[in-house]
Protein backbone atom coordinates (compact mmCIF):
# COMPACT_ATOMS: atom_id res chain seq x y z
CA UNK A 1 0.00 0.00 0.00
CA UNK A 2 1.40 3.40 -0.87
CA UNK A 3 2.49 5.62 1.95
CA UNK A 4 2.68 9.39 1.56
CA UNK A 5 4.33 12.01 3.74
CA UNK A 6 3.80 15.71 4.46
CA UNK A 7 6.19 18.47 5.45
CA UNK A 8 4.30 18.53 8.77
CA UNK A 9 5.72 15.05 9.41
CA UNK A 10 2.53 13.08 9.00
CA UNK A 11 2.27 9.83 7.11
CA UNK A 12 -0.78 8.77 5.12
CA UNK A 13 -1.25 5.18 4.12
CA UNK A 14 -3.87 4.67 1.43
CA UNK A 15 -5.79 1.42 1.00
CA UNK A 16 -8.49 1.86 -1.64
CA UNK A 17 -10.69 4.71 -0.40
CA UNK A 18 -9.41 4.57 3.15
CA UNK A 19 -6.45 6.51 4.48
CA UNK A 20 -4.72 5.88 7.82
CA UNK A 21 -2.87 8.85 9.27
CA UNK A 22 -0.14 9.05 11.85
CA UNK A 23 2.95 11.06 12.67
CA UNK A 24 6.42 10.01 11.62
CA UNK A 25 9.29 8.71 13.67
CA UNK A 26 11.03 12.04 13.10
CA UNK A 27 8.00 13.86 14.54
CA UNK A 28 7.72 11.69 17.64
CA UNK A 29 11.45 12.08 18.22
CA UNK A 30 11.06 15.86 18.11
CA UNK A 31 8.02 15.81 20.41
CA UNK A 32 9.57 13.59 23.02
CA UNK A 33 7.54 11.57 25.51
CA UNK A 34 3.89 11.70 24.45
CA UNK A 35 1.46 11.85 27.39
CA UNK A 36 -1.87 12.61 25.75
CA UNK A 37 -3.50 12.28 22.34
CA UNK A 38 -6.92 13.51 21.31
CA UNK A 39 -8.20 11.93 18.11
CA UNK A 40 -11.16 13.18 16.02
CA UNK A 41 -14.69 11.86 16.45
CA UNK A 42 -15.99 9.23 14.06
CA UNK A 43 -18.04 10.93 11.37
CA UNK A 44 -16.25 14.26 11.61
CA UNK A 45 -15.80 15.92 8.23
CA UNK A 46 -12.30 17.24 7.92
CA UNK A 47 -11.13 19.67 5.28
CA UNK A 48 -7.51 19.48 4.19
CA UNK A 49 -5.45 21.53 6.64
CA UNK A 50 -8.09 21.51 9.41
CA UNK A 51 -7.16 20.71 13.00
CA UNK A 52 -7.72 17.00 13.35
CA UNK A 53 -5.92 15.83 16.48
CA UNK A 54 -3.91 17.08 19.42
CA UNK A 55 -0.73 15.48 20.67
CA UNK A 56 0.82 16.56 23.94
CA UNK A 57 4.26 15.60 25.09
CA UNK A 58 5.81 16.40 28.45
CA UNK A 59 7.31 19.40 26.70
CA UNK A 60 4.57 20.88 24.56
CA UNK A 61 1.21 20.63 22.84
CA UNK A 62 1.01 20.25 19.06
CA UNK A 63 -1.80 20.14 16.55
CA UNK A 64 -2.09 17.46 13.92
CA UNK A 65 -3.76 18.77 10.79
CA UNK A 66 -5.73 16.73 8.27
CA UNK A 67 -3.28 16.20 5.41
CA UNK A 68 -6.18 15.46 3.05
CA UNK A 69 -9.94 15.99 3.20
CA UNK A 70 -12.26 13.22 4.26
CA UNK A 71 -14.73 11.77 6.75
CA UNK A 72 -13.31 10.25 9.91
CA UNK A 73 -13.98 6.51 10.07
CA UNK A 74 -12.23 5.82 13.35
CA UNK A 75 -9.82 7.34 15.82
CA UNK A 76 -7.22 5.09 17.43
CA UNK A 77 -8.85 4.31 20.77
CA UNK A 78 -5.69 2.61 22.04
CA UNK A 79 -3.98 6.00 22.29
CA UNK A 80 -6.27 7.07 25.11
CA UNK A 81 -4.79 4.52 27.50
CA UNK A 82 -1.37 4.22 25.84
CA UNK A 83 -0.36 7.54 24.30
CA UNK A 84 3.26 6.36 24.42
CA UNK A 85 2.44 4.11 21.42
CA UNK A 86 3.15 7.26 19.39
CA UNK A 87 6.76 7.04 20.62
CA UNK A 88 7.22 3.29 20.56
CA UNK A 89 5.39 2.50 17.32
CA UNK A 90 4.79 5.73 15.37
CA UNK A 91 4.53 3.98 11.98
CA UNK A 92 2.17 1.25 13.07
CA UNK A 93 0.29 0.88 16.39
CA UNK A 94 0.57 4.60 17.09
CA UNK A 95 -1.65 5.61 14.15
CA UNK A 96 -4.00 8.52 14.88
CA UNK A 97 -7.11 8.17 12.72
CA UNK A 98 -8.58 6.71 9.54
CA UNK A 99 -10.67 8.58 7.04
CA UNK A 100 -12.39 8.04 3.72
CA UNK A 101 -10.48 9.82 1.01
CA UNK A 102 -12.70 12.57 -0.40
CA UNK A 103 -10.47 13.58 -3.27
CA UNK A 104 -7.61 11.40 -4.48
CA UNK A 105 -6.12 14.37 -6.32
CA UNK A 106 -5.09 15.75 -2.94
CA UNK A 107 -2.54 12.94 -2.70
CA UNK A 108 -0.68 14.45 -5.62
CA UNK A 109 2.19 16.54 -4.46
CA UNK A 110 2.68 14.63 -1.22
CA UNK A 111 6.11 13.08 -0.72
CA UNK A 112 7.00 9.42 -1.01
CA UNK A 113 9.30 7.76 1.52
CA UNK A 114 12.45 8.65 -0.39
CA UNK A 115 11.50 12.30 -0.84
CA UNK A 116 10.48 12.53 2.81
CA UNK A 117 13.81 11.12 3.96
CA UNK A 118 15.62 13.70 1.82
CA UNK A 119 13.35 16.38 3.31
CA UNK A 120 14.23 15.32 6.90
CA UNK A 121 17.93 15.16 6.05
CA UNK A 122 17.73 18.74 4.85
CA UNK A 123 16.32 20.00 8.18
CA UNK B 1 9.86 25.90 27.83
CA UNK B 2 8.83 29.19 26.40
CA UNK B 3 11.93 31.10 27.41
CA UNK B 4 13.33 31.44 23.96
CA UNK B 5 15.72 34.27 23.47
CA UNK B 6 13.88 37.45 22.66
CA UNK B 7 17.02 39.42 21.82
CA UNK B 8 18.18 39.67 18.25
CA UNK B 9 21.66 38.57 19.21
CA UNK B 10 22.71 34.98 18.69
CA UNK B 11 22.58 32.78 21.75
CA UNK B 12 25.85 32.40 23.60
CA UNK B 13 27.58 29.09 24.10
CA UNK B 14 28.10 27.51 27.49
CA UNK B 15 31.55 26.33 28.56
CA UNK B 16 30.19 22.78 28.25
CA UNK B 17 28.61 23.35 24.81
CA UNK B 18 30.71 20.79 22.95
CA UNK B 19 30.43 18.35 25.85
CA UNK B 20 26.62 18.50 25.66
CA UNK B 21 26.66 17.89 21.90
CA UNK B 22 29.07 14.97 22.36
CA UNK B 23 26.57 13.50 24.81
CA UNK B 24 23.76 13.72 22.27
CA UNK B 25 22.06 16.83 23.59
CA UNK B 26 19.41 18.61 21.61
CA UNK B 27 20.29 22.27 22.08
CA UNK B 28 17.65 25.01 22.27
CA UNK B 29 17.92 28.75 22.91
CA UNK B 30 17.12 29.57 26.53
CA UNK B 31 17.96 32.65 28.60
CA UNK B 32 20.37 33.88 25.95
CA UNK B 33 22.30 30.60 25.70
CA UNK B 34 22.12 27.45 23.67
CA UNK B 35 21.20 24.89 26.27
CA UNK B 36 20.54 21.15 26.32
CA UNK B 37 16.81 20.45 26.57
CA UNK B 38 17.31 16.68 26.57
CA UNK B 39 19.87 14.05 25.63
CA UNK B 40 19.78 11.14 23.21
CA UNK B 41 20.45 7.52 24.03
CA UNK B 42 19.24 4.85 26.38
CA UNK B 43 18.86 7.18 29.39
CA UNK B 44 17.83 10.20 27.33
CA UNK B 45 14.45 11.87 26.93
CA UNK B 46 12.63 14.08 29.41
CA UNK B 47 10.77 11.33 31.27
CA UNK B 48 13.79 9.01 31.48
CA UNK B 49 16.03 11.87 32.67
CA UNK B 50 13.38 12.97 35.15
CA UNK B 51 12.98 9.48 36.62
CA UNK B 52 16.74 8.95 36.71
CA UNK B 53 17.11 12.08 38.84
CA UNK B 54 14.41 10.89 41.25
CA UNK B 55 16.03 7.43 41.53
CA UNK B 56 19.77 8.04 41.14
CA UNK B 57 21.63 11.23 40.18
CA UNK B 58 21.17 13.78 37.39
CA UNK B 59 23.89 16.21 36.31
CA UNK B 60 22.56 19.58 35.17
CA UNK B 61 24.55 22.37 33.56
CA UNK B 62 23.25 25.63 34.99
CA UNK B 63 26.18 27.77 33.92
CA UNK B 64 23.75 30.22 32.29
CA UNK B 65 22.82 31.43 35.75
CA UNK B 66 24.45 34.56 37.09
CA UNK B 67 27.08 34.05 39.77
CA UNK B 68 27.85 37.22 41.68
CA UNK B 69 29.80 38.22 44.73
CA UNK B 70 29.06 41.26 46.86
CA UNK B 71 31.78 42.27 49.28
CA UNK B 72 33.25 45.05 51.36
CA UNK B 73 32.70 46.61 54.73
CA UNK B 74 28.98 47.14 55.16
CA UNK B 75 28.02 44.60 52.46
CA UNK B 76 25.61 42.85 54.85
CA UNK B 77 23.68 46.00 55.65
CA UNK B 78 23.80 47.21 52.05
CA UNK B 79 22.35 43.96 50.68
CA UNK B 80 19.67 44.00 53.37
CA UNK B 81 18.29 47.20 51.84
CA UNK B 82 17.56 45.21 48.66
CA UNK B 83 16.64 41.74 49.98
CA UNK B 84 13.72 41.06 52.35
CA UNK B 85 15.58 38.29 54.18
CA UNK B 86 17.95 38.81 57.11
CA UNK B 87 21.63 38.48 56.24
CA UNK B 88 22.98 39.72 59.58
CA UNK B 89 21.84 36.44 61.15
CA UNK B 90 23.02 34.28 58.26
CA UNK B 91 26.16 32.53 59.47
CA UNK B 92 29.18 32.09 57.21
CA UNK B 93 28.70 28.90 55.20
CA UNK B 94 24.92 29.17 55.29
CA UNK B 95 22.65 29.85 52.33
CA UNK B 96 19.25 31.51 52.10
CA UNK B 97 16.58 31.80 49.42
CA UNK B 98 15.73 35.43 48.82
CA UNK B 99 14.24 37.88 46.35
CA UNK B 100 15.02 41.11 44.58
CA UNK B 101 11.95 43.32 44.75
CA UNK B 102 11.11 46.56 42.97
CA UNK B 103 9.65 49.67 44.64
CA UNK B 104 6.14 48.24 44.20
CA UNK B 105 6.99 44.95 45.86
CA UNK B 106 7.02 43.18 42.49
CA UNK B 107 9.52 40.35 42.11
CA UNK B 108 12.54 41.21 39.95
CA UNK B 109 14.18 37.85 40.56
CA UNK B 110 14.58 35.05 43.06
CA UNK B 111 18.03 34.01 44.17
CA UNK B 112 20.16 32.05 46.61
CA UNK B 113 22.62 33.98 48.74
CA UNK B 114 25.49 32.31 50.62
CA UNK B 115 27.47 34.05 53.33
CA UNK B 116 31.11 33.46 52.32
CA UNK B 117 32.60 36.00 54.75
CA UNK B 118 36.03 35.05 56.06
CA UNK B 119 38.45 36.61 58.49
CA UNK B 120 36.04 39.42 59.24
CA UNK B 121 35.67 40.42 55.57
CA UNK B 122 32.00 40.57 54.61
CA UNK B 123 31.28 38.72 51.37
CA UNK B 124 28.23 37.08 49.82
CA UNK B 125 27.94 34.71 46.87
CA UNK B 126 24.66 35.10 45.00
CA UNK B 127 23.21 32.94 42.25
CA UNK B 128 20.53 34.63 40.13
CA UNK B 129 18.47 33.52 37.14
CA UNK B 130 20.20 33.53 33.76
CA UNK B 131 17.41 35.28 31.87
CA UNK B 132 17.48 38.36 34.09
CA UNK B 133 21.06 38.39 35.35
CA UNK B 134 22.03 41.55 33.44
CA UNK B 135 19.02 43.40 34.86
CA UNK B 136 19.89 42.13 38.33
CA UNK B 137 23.47 43.33 38.01
CA UNK B 138 22.27 46.77 36.87
CA UNK B 139 19.76 46.92 39.74
CA UNK B 140 22.34 45.91 42.34
CA UNK B 141 24.97 48.29 40.98
CA UNK B 142 22.49 51.16 40.94
CA UNK B 143 21.39 50.64 44.51
CA UNK B 144 24.49 49.39 46.29
CA UNK B 145 26.89 52.04 47.64
CA UNK B 146 29.92 52.68 45.44
CA UNK B 147 32.36 51.22 47.95
CA UNK B 148 30.60 47.85 47.92
CA UNK B 149 32.23 45.59 45.34
CA UNK B 150 29.89 43.74 42.96
CA UNK B 151 31.67 41.07 40.97
CA UNK B 152 30.10 39.04 38.15
CA UNK B 153 31.92 35.70 37.96
CA UNK B 154 31.41 35.50 34.21
CA UNK B 155 34.02 32.77 33.75
CA UNK B 156 32.62 30.52 36.45
CA UNK B 157 30.64 27.43 35.44
CA UNK B 158 27.87 25.94 37.61
CA UNK B 159 26.77 22.31 37.73
CA UNK B 160 23.95 20.81 39.75
CA UNK B 161 24.25 17.23 40.95
CA UNK B 162 20.78 16.14 42.05
CA UNK B 163 19.22 12.94 43.31
CA UNK B 164 19.09 10.51 46.22
CA UNK B 165 22.57 9.19 45.48
CA UNK B 166 24.17 12.61 44.94
CA UNK B 167 25.90 12.58 48.34
CA UNK B 168 27.46 9.16 47.71
CA UNK B 169 28.71 10.31 44.31
CA UNK B 170 30.11 13.56 45.65
CA UNK B 171 31.80 11.68 48.46
CA UNK B 172 33.63 9.44 46.00
CA UNK B 173 35.10 12.49 44.25
CA UNK B 174 35.48 15.00 47.08
CA UNK B 175 35.68 12.83 50.22
CA UNK B 176 34.21 14.37 53.34
CA UNK B 177 32.50 17.34 51.67
CA UNK B 178 28.94 15.99 51.69
CA UNK B 179 29.00 15.00 55.34
CA UNK B 180 29.95 18.48 56.50
CA UNK B 181 26.99 20.06 54.67
CA UNK B 182 23.34 20.16 55.62
CA UNK B 183 20.68 21.45 53.19
CA UNK B 184 21.41 25.12 52.40
CA UNK B 185 25.02 25.08 53.53
CA UNK B 186 28.05 25.64 51.35
CA UNK B 187 31.81 25.37 51.42
CA UNK B 188 34.81 25.99 49.20
CA UNK B 189 38.09 24.17 48.65
CA UNK B 190 40.94 23.76 46.23
CA UNK B 191 40.75 21.16 43.47
CA UNK B 192 43.23 20.71 40.62
CA UNK B 193 44.78 24.06 41.48
CA UNK B 194 41.54 26.06 41.37
CA UNK B 195 38.94 27.02 43.96
CA UNK B 196 35.57 25.37 43.67
CA UNK B 197 32.44 26.02 45.68
CA UNK B 198 29.87 23.43 46.72
CA UNK B 199 26.45 24.18 48.16
CA UNK B 200 23.93 21.58 49.29
CA UNK B 201 21.03 22.96 47.31
CA UNK B 202 19.21 22.63 44.02
CA UNK B 203 15.89 22.98 42.30
CA UNK B 204 14.57 19.45 41.92
CA UNK B 205 13.26 18.70 45.42
CA UNK B 206 15.94 16.03 45.81
CA UNK B 207 19.04 16.07 47.93
CA UNK B 208 21.89 17.45 45.89
CA UNK B 209 24.66 19.91 45.34
CA UNK B 210 25.47 22.89 43.19
CA UNK B 211 29.13 23.00 42.27
CA UNK B 212 30.82 26.05 40.82
CA UNK B 213 34.24 25.94 39.24
CA UNK B 214 36.20 27.96 36.67
CA UNK B 215 34.97 27.37 33.10
CA UNK B 216 38.47 26.12 32.28
CA UNK B 217 37.94 23.09 34.55
CA UNK B 218 34.29 22.28 34.00
CA UNK B 219 34.77 19.69 31.25
CA UNK B 220 37.10 17.78 33.51
CA UNK B 221 34.63 17.97 36.38
CA UNK B 222 31.64 16.95 34.25
CA UNK B 223 33.61 14.00 32.82
CA UNK B 224 34.57 12.91 36.30
CA UNK B 225 30.95 13.06 37.47
CA UNK B 226 29.37 11.16 34.57
CA UNK B 227 32.14 8.54 34.70
CA UNK B 228 30.23 7.39 37.78
CA UNK B 229 27.53 4.99 36.56
CA UNK B 230 25.04 6.50 38.98
CA UNK B 231 25.19 9.85 37.14
CA UNK B 232 23.59 10.80 33.81
CA UNK B 233 23.33 14.24 32.22
CA UNK B 234 19.86 15.77 32.45
CA UNK B 235 18.51 18.62 30.35
CA UNK B 236 16.26 21.61 30.83
CA UNK B 237 13.10 19.68 30.02
CA UNK B 238 13.41 17.41 33.05
CA UNK B 239 14.71 20.29 35.15
CA UNK B 240 11.36 21.97 34.51
CA UNK B 241 9.22 18.90 35.28
CA UNK B 242 11.26 18.15 38.42
CA UNK B 243 10.95 21.66 39.84
CA UNK B 244 7.24 21.73 39.01
CA UNK B 245 6.68 18.50 40.96
CA UNK B 246 8.70 20.02 43.81
CA UNK B 247 6.36 23.05 43.79
CA UNK B 248 9.24 25.43 43.14
CA UNK B 249 8.34 28.58 41.24
CA UNK B 250 10.18 29.51 38.06
CA UNK B 251 11.09 33.13 37.49
CA UNK B 252 9.47 34.65 34.41
CA UNK B 253 6.55 32.26 34.75
CA UNK B 254 5.35 31.83 38.34
CA UNK B 255 7.18 34.92 39.55
CA UNK B 256 7.25 38.25 37.72
CA UNK B 257 7.19 41.95 38.56
CA UNK B 258 3.39 41.55 38.53
CA UNK B 259 3.59 39.14 41.47
CA UNK B 260 4.56 39.88 45.05
CA UNK B 261 6.12 37.55 47.64
CA UNK B 262 2.91 37.20 49.66
CA UNK B 263 0.72 36.18 46.72
CA UNK B 264 3.53 33.93 45.52
CA UNK B 265 3.52 32.05 48.82
CA UNK B 266 7.12 32.97 49.57
CA UNK B 267 6.61 34.30 53.09
CA UNK B 268 9.52 32.17 54.28
CA UNK B 269 11.78 34.43 52.22
CA UNK B 270 10.67 37.43 54.29
CA UNK B 271 12.45 37.15 57.61
CA UNK B 272 9.82 37.70 60.32
CA UNK B 273 11.47 40.60 62.12
CA UNK B 274 12.05 42.37 58.82
CA UNK B 275 8.39 42.07 57.73
CA UNK B 276 7.65 44.71 60.36
CA UNK B 277 10.90 46.63 60.62
CA UNK B 278 11.18 47.05 56.86
CA UNK B 279 14.23 48.81 55.51
CA UNK B 280 14.16 46.92 52.21
CA UNK B 281 12.97 47.95 48.79
CA UNK B 282 9.32 47.12 48.24
CA UNK B 283 8.54 46.80 51.95
CA UNK B 284 5.62 49.27 51.98
CA UNK B 285 3.53 47.62 49.27
CA UNK B 286 4.42 44.11 50.53
CA UNK B 287 3.44 45.04 54.11
CA UNK B 288 0.12 46.25 52.77
CA UNK B 289 -0.55 42.93 51.02
CA UNK B 290 0.44 41.17 54.24
CA UNK B 291 -2.00 43.27 56.26
CA UNK B 292 -4.90 43.05 53.83
CA UNK B 293 -4.28 39.53 52.58
CA UNK B 294 -3.45 38.80 48.93
CA UNK B 295 -6.18 38.97 46.28
CA UNK B 296 -4.74 35.91 44.58
CA UNK B 297 -2.41 33.17 45.75
CA UNK B 298 -0.11 30.74 44.02
CA UNK B 299 -1.53 27.24 44.43
CA UNK B 300 -0.98 23.76 43.08
CA UNK B 301 -3.59 22.16 40.83
CA UNK B 302 -3.96 18.52 39.95
CA UNK B 303 -5.90 17.82 36.77
CA UNK B 304 -8.08 14.82 36.01
CA UNK B 305 -7.27 12.79 32.91
CA UNK B 306 -3.99 13.07 31.04
CA UNK B 307 -4.18 16.34 29.15
CA UNK B 308 -1.92 19.00 30.69
CA UNK B 309 -3.03 22.56 31.33
CA UNK B 310 -0.11 24.80 30.50
CA UNK B 311 1.06 28.33 31.16
CA UNK B 312 -1.66 30.83 30.27
CA UNK B 313 -4.59 28.42 30.62
CA UNK B 314 -7.52 30.06 32.42
CA UNK B 315 -8.91 28.64 35.65
CA UNK B 316 -12.66 28.72 36.31
CA UNK B 317 -15.07 28.18 39.16
CA UNK B 318 -18.34 27.56 37.37
CA UNK B 319 -18.58 30.26 34.73
CA UNK B 320 -16.33 32.71 36.53
CA UNK B 321 -12.68 33.01 35.70
CA UNK B 322 -10.84 32.91 39.03
CA UNK B 323 -7.24 32.41 37.98
CA UNK B 324 -4.54 31.57 35.44
CA UNK B 325 -2.00 28.77 35.20
CA UNK B 326 1.58 30.05 35.32
CA UNK B 327 3.29 26.71 34.73
CA UNK B 328 1.92 23.29 34.09
CA UNK B 329 2.72 19.97 32.57
CA UNK B 330 2.57 16.24 32.97
CA UNK B 331 4.09 14.82 36.15
CA UNK B 332 6.21 11.76 35.28
CA UNK B 333 6.36 10.75 38.96
CA UNK B 334 2.62 10.98 39.59
CA UNK B 335 1.38 10.01 36.13
CA UNK B 336 -1.08 12.86 35.76
CA UNK B 337 -1.01 16.56 34.89
CA UNK B 338 -0.08 19.14 37.53
CA UNK B 339 0.12 22.91 37.45
CA UNK B 340 0.79 26.02 39.45
CA UNK B 341 -1.73 28.82 39.16
CA UNK B 342 -2.60 32.17 40.68
CA UNK B 343 -6.16 31.85 41.91
CA UNK B 344 -8.51 34.27 43.72
CA UNK B 345 -7.92 33.84 47.46
CA UNK B 346 -11.42 32.49 48.22
CA UNK B 347 -10.81 29.50 45.91
CA UNK B 348 -7.40 28.47 47.25
CA UNK B 349 -8.52 26.02 49.93
CA UNK B 350 -7.03 22.57 49.42
CA UNK B 351 -9.46 20.34 47.53
CA UNK B 352 -11.46 23.19 45.97
CA UNK B 353 -12.85 21.90 42.67
CA UNK B 354 -12.00 24.15 39.71
CA UNK B 355 -11.90 23.82 35.92
CA UNK B 356 -9.03 24.55 33.59
CA UNK B 357 -9.80 25.65 30.06
CA UNK B 358 -7.64 23.89 27.49
CA UNK B 359 -8.46 24.31 23.80
CA UNK B 360 -12.01 25.33 24.51
CA UNK B 361 -12.64 22.37 26.83
CA UNK B 362 -13.02 22.47 30.59
CA UNK B 363 -10.82 19.98 32.41
CA UNK B 364 -11.73 19.21 36.05
CA UNK B 365 -9.01 20.13 38.53
CA UNK B 366 -8.52 20.40 42.29
CA UNK B 367 -6.43 22.70 44.44
CA UNK B 368 -3.56 20.58 45.76
CA UNK B 369 -0.88 21.18 48.37
CA UNK B 370 2.65 22.05 47.23
CA UNK B 371 4.98 20.31 46.76
CA UNK B 372 3.26 17.67 44.63
CA UNK B 373 6.15 15.28 45.29
CA UNK B 374 7.69 15.48 48.78
CA UNK B 375 11.09 17.16 49.13
CA UNK B 376 13.93 14.91 50.16
CA UNK B 377 16.45 17.50 51.30
CA UNK B 378 19.20 16.42 53.65
CA UNK B 379 18.83 18.15 56.98
CA UNK B 380 21.32 17.27 59.66
CA UNK B 381 19.70 15.75 62.69
CA UNK B 382 16.52 15.17 60.72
Amino acid sequence: MPRYFTEEHEWIEVDGDTATIGITDYAQEQLGDVVFVEVPQTGAELAKGAEAAVVESVKAASDVYAPISGTVLEGNAALEADPELVNTSPDDEGWFFKLTVADKDELEGLMDAKAYKAFCDSL
Amino acid sequence: MSDTDTEDTLPERLPLDAWHRDHGARMVPFAGYEMPIQYAGEHGGIVAEHNWTRQSVGLFDVSHMGQLTVSGEGATAALETLLPGALSTLKPGNMRYSLLLDENGGILDDLIVTNISRDGVEEFYIVVNGAVKWDDIAHLREHLPDDIVLNHMADQALLALQGPKAAEVLDSIFPGVAEQLSFMQGTGFEWEGVMIGVGRSGYTGEDGFEINCPASHVVKLADLLVADGRVNPVGLGARDSLRLEAGLPLYGHDLTTETDPVSAGLLFALTKSRRESGGWMGHGPVAQVLAEGPKQKRVGLTLEGRQPGREGALVFSGDTQVGTITSGGFSPTLGHPIAMAYVDAEFTQEGTPLDVEVRGKRLPAKVAPLPFVPHRYHRKGA
